[in-house]
Order: structure tokens, then C-alpha cells, then sequence
């Protein structure tokens, strides 16, 4: 692998999440550099989730600094994230399901059409012009996610595996620079995740999108991600490269538990 | 250029290159191939596909590929892979398709007998493959690949990308002007113009020689018989290692001049044959069988009105349906009537199964069960059966418009001698013969009699008419204890009719009765066992119900019924049977990789299973070794229950 690892592109700096007396993550910082593939871990209710929303821009914590490609942000909105480069998928897929796989990753383009409400109601010059671009775009993905037998699904109809797929292929269609992935290989069969996981490395590999993920199958987590950052009970407990934090002894307390 | 040029009479190119050239030269902006990516069909014209066979075949020559070398076709359908196979005849090399699902062992073996120094492959997944054997074969020297996805981190010497490969043509010619001119100009009709490893049903493949007169010869033969000409196309998705592929997307596009048209994936082919409707469509049986199965499935989710109109007409096309199309009377009510149907309910469903502008259907490889092949004729699209193996072009006999008969072959194709032999076997004859088998000059003795005839390896007869039937292979024709001819076979086709039965195998020879192995399918047994509430979690689980035992049983009873009908197989009835716990599978060595059953392979590897089926007893374990796609193993496990069928007393013994 040539694999070229680059700066540091997102900085958090003390972050703590509440939500009234709950504390979601006290006092977590950790870094992401461009084109890695970063892992988040922990046990059940670590607080996951809610760091890749604060990531995201869908919860804003009361303390710390998130420094993005050298800006520091105040208060964010999920579409600045979006717009920013930013594509995420859900724990719980989160797919039009009356739509067709064709439609669904239309909408991924979103952020990115430039003509008007009325443009696109018309038909008129642009819009039209716009519209073969991103139709081109999702069918790059549809080709390099292999989903064209299903182009045309609803995707309601599809099995579990292939829903995933589509999500991930939605958030591709925005040509993010940044991923964050929410369990995407969660409730799968082997034979799913082993081609979840082709996909993950090949669209770090070849567009150099960086990558957030969060799951939950250890072997999988160590055998792709360059850096794993391990919570529990909304703290940091862990974090470095795949080997060192397997061996890491509150790693293992948390995982295992501790002998009373 | 010496050849090609538009006045010349196409009936005198006598190889693939001229003609490839003729077309580019006379007809440059007909379309010659097609191919969906990205969503759009794209398509290629005679004199673009030219173009890119020069470029490809002088980047060949620059990379050291000579008169007589054999280049490996390993992939899918892809437009790049026919048009290597043009480039490797232009310069008077031989391309020899390889099944592109074969495991990387399985291709050694040509890899070795073909004394493969390049190869033309699909994309990384065969890069791989041949990357995993390349130390077990160190005569290969190149790899060209068409799909560059993933390839990025392959820095071989040895690996080109097929652009590249062009673009080295390319300069190549420029360099070089006439250099390929006289490549194609030194051709001959008898050289040998492309290499077909045969199945292996028995023994090792073999590699069946075929020259550009016998292609071209079976070509236009298929030709005049069903008027194939340059307008329309074909959707070419079957292995192009496979003669039938070879025939009709390479030698008959070639020949005639229609276009070939590649799916996007195989997955979707159906889709791609509703968007393209070819007018010539060929298909094994077991293809025709899936899409009605598919149809039949999805018309029981249909609104009652829906499922009415379509069961009456269906009963209105059975009745005059295939009278219509072979232009026998039929009365002036039935007429209307069918006219009617064809607006309301056959137009539809033609048109669902892509086949709305066929104008000729092939099938073969198998046999059809004939209410299946009634069925198709019957909403109007002209099915027909052919018969041929790969050292004959596919090419023997072929059934002629308006004189079909459901149970035969057709009558020997033109410039076609059949004859046969004593013991039943079939012989054939005429230009379309192989040349020889590839360095097995033993092998081509054997199948070649002093007289020029091909031994088929099939028994069969020849009836009033003079029409071909085939009964089984020869060599697995055998007699029960009590003497009475045992034709597998024949009875496990007649199983196989039954949409829920995708597989079987019978046993019987040296036997006192006839016991069988049988595969459900998993789609049809599937969707019967969610309509009745059964809940199953996988093809082992499904195959071990009860229900599942007697809805079988029920089946093998209605064959053993039939089979009564006839005097010569009445006592071939099936007297137990079990449903074998995983689905018989080329990657465990159990079909061939055209899915016919390796018969001995089965009988050696299940011999436990056997000696239960004949030794009387109700159950037995039995614990499989299975390979999976990506090369892990695994076993499966499962008691299996051994099912009595009732036999009845035959026809006219009783009389």
C-alpha cells in the first residue's frame, strides 16, 4: 500500500457533552488526519454516536474546541457539515425507502446543485445540464459499489446488506472528503462485512477520503482502521494504532469487564 | 488493402478478420457491439471495433505475440475480450476462452495444455487468479486486463492495461503500415481460428481445435435456415469459453453482421434484455424455465382480475398458440380470440420478458420439457432446439420454422451428414468438424471413425421424418438386473420438468430398481414453503421438511406415472429417493461448469448415501465438505431421510 497519511484535519480539544444531568463525553480529545481511516470504539452506550454527531454538527457540546482543516467552530448546523464535505450514514439505516436506490443517492447531490427550486420544477437549462453531471456521478458509484441490479429498486424491497450499501453509496454521491461511518457493518453476515469492508478501504484508497467509523466487530476494526480511539462511559480510555490498543490493559478491563 | 473492399462478395471471406474488416469497410457506422456502463448503452460501430482489433492486435505483435501462439480469454462478456479474440486471430494466434468462474487450480490446467504465454483478461478479480498459479505456469508471459479497478497498486512488468496495450498498437502501426495487412492477408480459411476446452464430463478437458471454415461454415448454415441478417442483435451473456456463445456472438455477428450486446453485469441481465429486445435470444432451458418461474411467481401476487384474464388466455395461446405460429389451420373464433390475448396479455408479457421483437429463440444443452417449450411457442415466440457439441460448432441439426416436434432435434442442418451407429450411437459428419483436439492426436482417433465421422457419444434414433431424438449419452445408457435399458437421463429430464426440482441424478444400472438423488429449488420449493407458513432458514433446512419430502414425492410419482406410458422404460420407475442436503455445485467438482452432472464424481463421493438408497434404510447422516466462493471451506451436516415412492404396473404389460 503507498497509502500517503497526511495533517491533522480535524482537532477536538476537550470536548464534553450534556445532555441536563447526563454526561454523554466528559472531556475527550483526539485528532483525525487526512486520508486515515480512524476508528471509534467502546462498549454500549460510550458515547459513540454522540461524538460522531458532535462531529457532524448535530449536537453541540457545552465544552472544548473542534478545530476543522484549521478553523475553529463555534456552533455548526449537520448541512454546514454537509456542505464542508462532510457525508455520514446511520446506525439505524436512515434511506427514503419508497425511493428508488437511483433516486436515494440523487439525493446525496444535494449540497452540490447549483439551480434553483423553480429551475429544477422547469426543467429549464441548467437545471437540466446539472442533472446529467449528477446522474453521471451516482452512476460511478452505483458502478463501484456493484448495485446496478438494483438501480431502479425501491429501496424498502432490498435486504438489510444492500440498504447498508446504499447508504454508504449516498454519502459517496457527495464526493465527501471526510466519511463518518455509524456501524456500518452492524447486524451484517460475514460475507456482507467482507465486502463492506473491500468498499471502506477501496474509497479510502482511491478517492483519499478520510474516514470516522464506529463498530463494534473488533476484528474488522483492527484489521482496517490506521488509529483507534477507545471510549468508555463518555471517556477516552484508549487511544493509538490498532496493536497497542489491543494490548492496552483498560481496553480490555472495559471489554471484558473487571473480576470483583 | 488487398481484401475487405466493399465489392467483394461476403460469401468468399473465409476468415473472422476479412469478414471483421468487409464490415468495417462496407457498413463502418452500423453498430457492431454494445455495452451498458454507467447506466447508458453504449455502443461501438464496425469501424471503431476495427480500429481498436488493429490497435490491439499490433500492441499484441509489439509485445511479442506470433502466428500460432494461443492468447487466454478470461472474463465476462465484455466488448475488449471479443475484440482480443479478433486481435489474437488477426495476427494467426488462436484465443482460447476460459470459463471465467473456474477457480485459479482449474485454470492451470489449460494454462499448462495450451502453453498460454499471454492472457486477455476482465478485471482484478482473474489478475488474481492468475497472479495465485503464475509460479506453477512460468510460460506466461503477459496479462492484459480491460477493468483497471483496483489495479492501481499492481506494478508488475507483465500487467498492461488494455489502453495501453492500444496505444502501444497504436505506434506500433504507425511505425509498422502494412504490417498488419499482411498478418491478415496470410490467414486460411483451415487455420485453426479459436480453442474450446470441452466440460470434462469425463476426464480431463480437452482442447477442441475449430477452424474459421468450420465456424464460418456453422454460421451461415444457423443463417439460412432462420434468416438471420445484419439487422437486429443479440444480448451475449453466456461464457464465451462456451461454443453456443462462440457461435452466435463471435462467428454468427461476424458472419451476418448484427450486433452484439453486452450486459452491464450478470446480474442484471434481465433487465438489460428488456431494455435491448434483441431479435435473436438463446438461452439453456434452464434459463426459460427460471423466467417462467418467476413469471408464474409473481402473476399469484397479481390482483384477481389480472390472474383471470391471464389464465384464460394462456389457456386460449395452449390450445391454438402454437398452431398459429406453425401455420396450421386453426378456426376463425380461436383466431379472434388469440388476437385478442396477444393485445391484452401475450404483447405484456413478451414484452416483460424482453422478447418483444425475438424473431428466432434457440435453446439447448439440456433438454426442454415440453410444456415449458409449448408454453413460449404458444405466446407467440419462436423457440426452437438445436443440436450440437463443441467439436461440431454447435452446429448438427436445428428445428425448421413451421416443422417442429416438441420431442426432437430437427432434421440434420444443411451440409450435415448423420448417420447411426450400431449401438445407437449418433455420427456425424461435414464441415464443421474439429480439426483436431489440441496435442491429442490419441484422443482425436478416438472420436473420429475411418470414414470422417464424429462419434457423438450420444444414443439417439433418427425417426419417419428423419428428424433427430436424443435418448442420453451413450456411454451412461445402462440395464438393469433384469435387462430392461436404464436411461438416467431421460428420467431425471422428465424430473427436472417439474419447476420443483432443479437437479437429480438416478442410479440403476447392475440394480434391481432405480433409486435418485434430488436438488429442490430453492426458489420455487421456497416461495411454495413461505405460502404454506413453513419457515425455513437455508437450502439444507428447507430440503429436510417433511412437507417439502412429500410435496417431492409427490412429483417423483407423476414421473414414475409417465413412465409407464412407454414399454422400453417402464421399469426405470423411481422406487426411493432422498433430497441430498446441499446443492450440487461445479465448485465442488459435482457439475461441470455448464452444470451437467458429473455422474460418476457424485455416485464415488456420495457412495454412502447410495448404499442406503439400496440398502433399505430410512435415514442416513451424511457430513460434506463444501467450497465456497472465495476459496474458504466448510462442511455441512444433515440426517437425510430416504423417501419410498409408489410405482404402478406399465401400460401395455397390463393390457
Amino acid at each position: 500500500m503507498s497509502k500517503k497519511i497526511g495533517d491533522v484535519i480535524l482537532d477536538l480539544q476537550n470536548i464534553s457533552l450534556r445532555f441536563g444531568g447526563v454526561k454523554a463525553l466528559t472531556d475527550i480529545s483526539f485528532d483525525v488526519r487526512e486520508h486515515e481511516i480512524r476508528a471509534i470504539i467502546g462498549p454500549n452506550g460510550a458515547g459513540k454516536s454522540s461524538m460522531l454527531n458532535v462531529i457532524n454538527g448535530v449536537y453541540h457540546p457545552q465544552e472544548g474546541v473542534i478545530i476543522f482543516r484549521g478553523r475553529e467552530r463555534k456552533k455548526m448546523e449537520p448541512h454546514h457539515a454537509a456542505t464542508q464535505g462532510i457525508a455520514r450514514t446511520f446506525q439505524n439505516i436512515a434511506l427514503f425507502k419508497g425511493m428508488s436506490v437511483l433516486d436515494n443517492l440523487m439525493t446525496g447531490r444535494i449540497t452540490r446543485m447549483k439551480a434553483s427550486f423553480v429551475e429544477h420544477a422547469l426543467w429549464l437549462g441548467r437545471a437540466r445540464r446539472e442533472e446529467l453531471e449528477h446522474r453521471k456521478k451516482v452512476e460511478e458509484v452505483i458502478d463501484f459499489l456493484e448495485i446496478q441490479h438494483i438501480r431502479r429498486t425501491p429501496v424498502g424491497r432490498l435486504p438489510y446488506g444492500l440498504q447498508k450499501r446504499v447508504e454508504l453509496g449516498r454519502a459517496l454521491a457527495a464526493e465527501p472528503s471526510m466519511l463518518l461511518l455509524d456501524e456500518p457493518m452492524a447486524g451484517m453476515n460475514v460475507e456482507e462485512k467482507q465486502d463492506m469492508c473491500r468498499f471502506i478501504l477501496d474509497v479510502n484508497d482511491q478517492f483519499g477520503t478520510t474516514i470516522v467509523l464506529i463498530e463494534h466487530d473488533m476484528g474488522v476494526v483492527m484489521d482496517i482502521s490506521d488509529r483507534v480511539v477507545v471510549l468508555d462511559y463518555g471517556r477516552k480510555i484508549g487511544d493509538g494504532l490498532p496493536d497497542d490498543v489491543k494490548t492496552n490493559p483498560d481496553v480490555i478491563t472495559a471489554y471484558l469487564g473487571v473480576s470483583h | 488493402m488487398p481484401f475487405g473492399t466493399p465489392t467483394e462478395a461476403l460469401e468468399e471471406l473465409q476468415t473472422f478478420p476479412r469478414l471483421l474488416f468487409h464490415h468495417a469497410k462496407a457498413r463502418g457506422d452500423a453498430p457492431a457491439i454494445r455495452e451498458k456502463d454507467l447506466g447508458i448503452w453504449q455502443t461501438w460501430n464496425w469501424s471503431s471495433v476495427a480500429e481498436r482489433v488493429r490497435a490491439l492486435a499490433s500492441g499484441l505483435a509489439a509485445l511479442g505475440f506470433k502466428r500460432g501462439d494461443n492468447l487466454a480469454i478470461i472474463g465476462d462478456n465484455r466488448p475488449h475480450l471479443y475484440m482480443m479474440m479478433s486481435a489474437a486471430q488477426c495476427l494467426g494466434g488462436v484465443p482460447v476462452p476460459l470459463y471465467q468462474d473456474a477457480v485459479a487450480d482449474e485454470m492451470l490446467f489449460v494454462l499448462e495444455d495450451a502453453a498460454i504465454r499471454f492472457a486477455a483478461v476482465e478485471d482484478q478479480e482473474q489478475v488474481d487468479k492468475l497472479l495465485e498459479v503464475r509460479d506453477r505456469a512460468p510460460l506466461l508471459e503477459h496479462i492484459v486486463y480491460d477493468d483497471p479497478r483496483g489495479m492501481r497498486h499492481y506494478n508488475q512488468p507483465f500487467l498492461h492495461d488494455i489502453h495501453a496495450l492500444m496505444e502501444m498498437g497504436r505506434i506500433h502501426n504507425r511505425n509498422h503500415p502494412d504490417f498488419l495487412d499482411e498478418e491478415v492477408a496470410q490467414g486460411r480459411p483451415d487455420d485453426v481460428s479459436v480453442m474450446l476446452y470441452t466440460s470434462g464430463t469425463t476426464g480431463q478437458p480437452k482442447g477442441v481445435c475449430q477452424t474459421h471454415a468450420a465456424f464460418i461454415a456453422a454460421a451461415r448454415g444457423g443463417m439460412q435456415i432462420d434468416g438471420l441478417d445484419a439487422s437486429g442483435g443479440i444480448l451475449s451473456y453466456l461464457p464465451m469459453a462456451w461454443v453456443g456463445d462462440h457461435l452466435f456472438s463471435f462467428a454468427q455477428a461476424l458472419v451476418a453482421g448484427f450486433t452484439i450486446n453486452c450486459p452491464e453485469s450478470t446480474d442484471t441481465v434481465t433487465t438489460d434484455l428488456r431494455e435491448i429486445g434483441p431479435t435473436y435470444y438463446f438461452a439453456p432451458p434452464r434459463v426459460f424455465e427460471s423466467l417462467l418461474t418467476s413469471i408464474m411467481i409473481r402473476m399469484e401476487d397479481a390482483s384477481a382480475l389480472k390472474r383471470k384474464l391471464f389464465h384464460y388466455f394462456l389457456g386460449v395461446a395452449k390450445r391454438c398458440g402454437v398452431d398459429l405460429l406453425d401455420g396450421k389451420p386453426v378456426s376463425l373464433a380461436d383466431r379472434l380470440l388469440y388476437a385478442l390475448g396477444n393485445l391484452l396479455v401475450y404483447g405484456p408479457l413478451r414484452n416483460v420478458l424482453g422478447m418483444s421483437h425475438i424473431r428466432v429463440a434457440y435453446t439447448a444443452g439440456a433438454a426442454i420439457g415440453p410444456d415449458l417449450f409449448r408454453f413460449y411457442r404458444s405466446i407467440g415466440i419462436n423457440l426452437k432446439q438445436f443440436y450440437g457439441q463443441t467439436e461440431t460448432c454447435a452446429y448438427v441439426c436445428l428445428q425448421p420454422d413451421r416443422a417442429i416436434k416438441f420431442d426432437s432435434v430437427g432434421p440434420p442442418a444443411p451440409s450435415v451428414e448423420v448417420k447411426i451407429a450400431d449401438n445407437g450411437e449418433v455420427l456425424v459428419k461435414g464441415p464443421m468438424l474439429l480439426k483436431e483436439y489440441y496435442q491429442r492426436p490419441d484422443a482425436t482417433a478416438e472420436s473420429i471413425d475411418a470414414d470422417g465421422y464424429f462419434m457423438t457419444g450420444d444414443a439417439g434414433f433418427l425417426d419417419q421424418d428423419g428428424h433427430l431424438k436424443i435418448i442420453d449419452r451413450a456411454k451412461d445408457v445402462g440395464k438393469l438386473a433384469n435387462g430392461a435399458m436404464f436411461a438416467p437421463n431421460y428420467i431425471e429430464n422428465k424430473l427436472k420438468f417439474f419447476q420443483y426440482i432443479k437437479e437429480a441424478v438416478c442410479f440403476g444400472h447392475d440394480r434391481a430398481m432405480v433409486c435418485a438423488f434430488i436438488n429442490v429449488d430453492m426458489g420455487a420449493v421456497g416461495n411454495w414453503a413461505e405460502r404454506r407458513n413453513i419457515a425455513y432458514s437455508g437450502y439444507t433446512d428447507l430440503a429436510g421438511k417433511p412437507e417439502v419430502h412429500e410435496l417431492i414425492r409427490d412429483c417423483v410419482e407423476q414421473v414414475n406415472a409417465a413412465l409407464t406410458q412407454d414399454a422400453m422404460v417402464a421399469d426405470s420407475q423411481i422406487h426411493r429417493f432422498l433430497i441430498l442436503h446441499k446443492e450440487l455445485d461445479p465448485d465442488d467438482d459435482e457439475l461441470t461448469r455448464t452444470r451437467k452432472v458429473r455422474r460418476n464424481f457424485v455416485a464415488k463421493k456420495y457412495q454412502v448415501l447410495i448404499e442406503a438408497l439400496y440398502g433399505g434404510q430410512a435415514t442416513q447422516f451424511i457430513e460434506t465438505e463444501v467450497k465456497f466462493e472465495d476459496g474458504r471451506r466448510g462442511t455441512v451436516a444433515a440426517d437425510l431421510k430416504i423417501v419410498d415412492a409408489s410405482t404402478f404396473p406399465a401400460a401395455r404389460q397390463a393390457a
